[in-house]
């Protein structure tokens, strides 16, 4: 079943439905479809949750995804993360569920169009400086822009456009590659090939949720710490202070097996 | 060559000399990225996790390079501006 044809580079151009000025395309269509799969899942599943040895296996699953987003984001950000777990957890688990259905037919990933992935990628670039003022206040969240020296200004402002900018084009180049070479091999060699690509296709949904969630973090975690804390966290971990802890988990252990 | 045909022939070499040259670079980035995380690990295996971690999103940074090619080239294919301007100006 084909949605978008061939010579169409996204799902914006079919329309489903128009009526005077609003226009419902395939975009918005499946944007709605993810958006209530998530929301509907979730509320079944966080209905009735339990705190007994047993549980249902969708509890399981959403215990299990939500963590491994947070330690992920631990990991990254080098604090406690649970703050940016909403809108973090919430980017991954839409562009996932959004990549991944495209094994379904007749369905079209809204992250193939540059309108949804452009919305994602402001979302990230207002996300930034909230995060970071209310973190570190306004001055001090100001201040960062003016470092080294005052010079370094007009490449901070241009640095986060370009970021953002490169955020909505790389999902969309991506997923929007995938479809198209999908077409096109169906119409050169169908049946078995095809199958082989929608399963790399899988991967590189995955990946791409991914990247897009860690390059959100990485880029609030970069403009929530301040100058200082930085230099600090680079003592805190000197080498040799490591070593030591290692040498003492290694004699701790070989102390417990003796036992 | 009238003008339809000079636009067809200009965007569909371009677009192919895009892909073709916005390849190379990329390539050859990957590969000395995924060389030195490979012996990396190999030489620190405790540190996988983090390494790993680093090389994908480093090569998603260099992979975005050749995607904005391919965005190029298939809007130079599929979307072209000039082509649409040339026949609305042969038609109308």
């Amino acid at each position: 079943m084909e949605i978008v044809a061939i010579n169409q580079i996204s799902p914006d151009q079919v329309v489903f439905f128009q009526w005077r000025w609003i226009i419902i395309n395939a975009t918005l269509v499946y944007t709605w479809l993810v958006m209530g799969l998530l929301v509907f899942g979730s509320l079944l599943i966080t209905r009735r949750l339990s705190l007994e040895r047993s549980l249902s296996r969708w509890q399981n699953l959403a215990e299990v995804i939500l963590g491994g987003v947070r330690s992920e984001l631990r990991e990254i950000s080098r604090e406690d993360a649970d703050n940016y777990i909403p809108f973090i957890g919430t980017l991954f688990l839409f562009i996932l569920v959004s990549n991944l259905l495209t094994i379904l037919p007749g369905y079209v990933a809204p992250t193939s169009s540059l309108t949804t992935t452009a919305a994602l990628a402001v979302l990230v670039f207002l996300a930034v400086p909230l995060f970071g003022i209310a973190k570190l206040g306004i001055i001090e969240y100001l201040k960062e822009y003016f470092r080294p020296n005052l010079l370094f200004f007009p490449f901070h402002i241009m640095g986060e456009f370009s970021r953002t900018l490169a955020l909505a084009v790389r999902l969309f180049g991506n997923l929007m590659s995938h479809e198209k070479v999908i077409t096109i091999l169906l119409a050169v060699t169908p049946l078995f090939f095809p199958v082989v690509m929608q399963a790399l296709g899988l991967l590189i949904g995955l990946i791409q949720a991914y990247i897009f969630s860690v390059l959100a973090m990485v880029y609030i975690a970069s403009a929530s710490q301040s100058h200082q804390e930085k230099g600090d966290g680079e003592k805190n971990t000197n080498p040799l202070e490591k070593g030591r802890m290692k040498v003492w988990t290694v004699k701790a252990w070989l102390r417990w097996r003796r036992l | 060559m009238d003008s339809e045909g000079m636009v067809a022939v200009a965007s569909i070499v371009t677009a192919g000399l895009c892909m073709a040259v916005g390849a190379i670079g990329p390539a050859l980035g990957q590969g000395r990225a995924v060389h030195s995380a490979l012996s990396s690990i190999a030489q620190q295996p405790d540190e996988r996790n983090s390494l790993t971690r680093t090389l994908f999103v480093g090569l998603a940074m260099i992979e975005s390079l050749a995607i904005y090619c391919f965005v190029i080239s298939m809007i130079l294919v599929f979307a072209n501006p000039f082509w649409t301007y040339v026949i609305k100006k042969a038609g109308g």
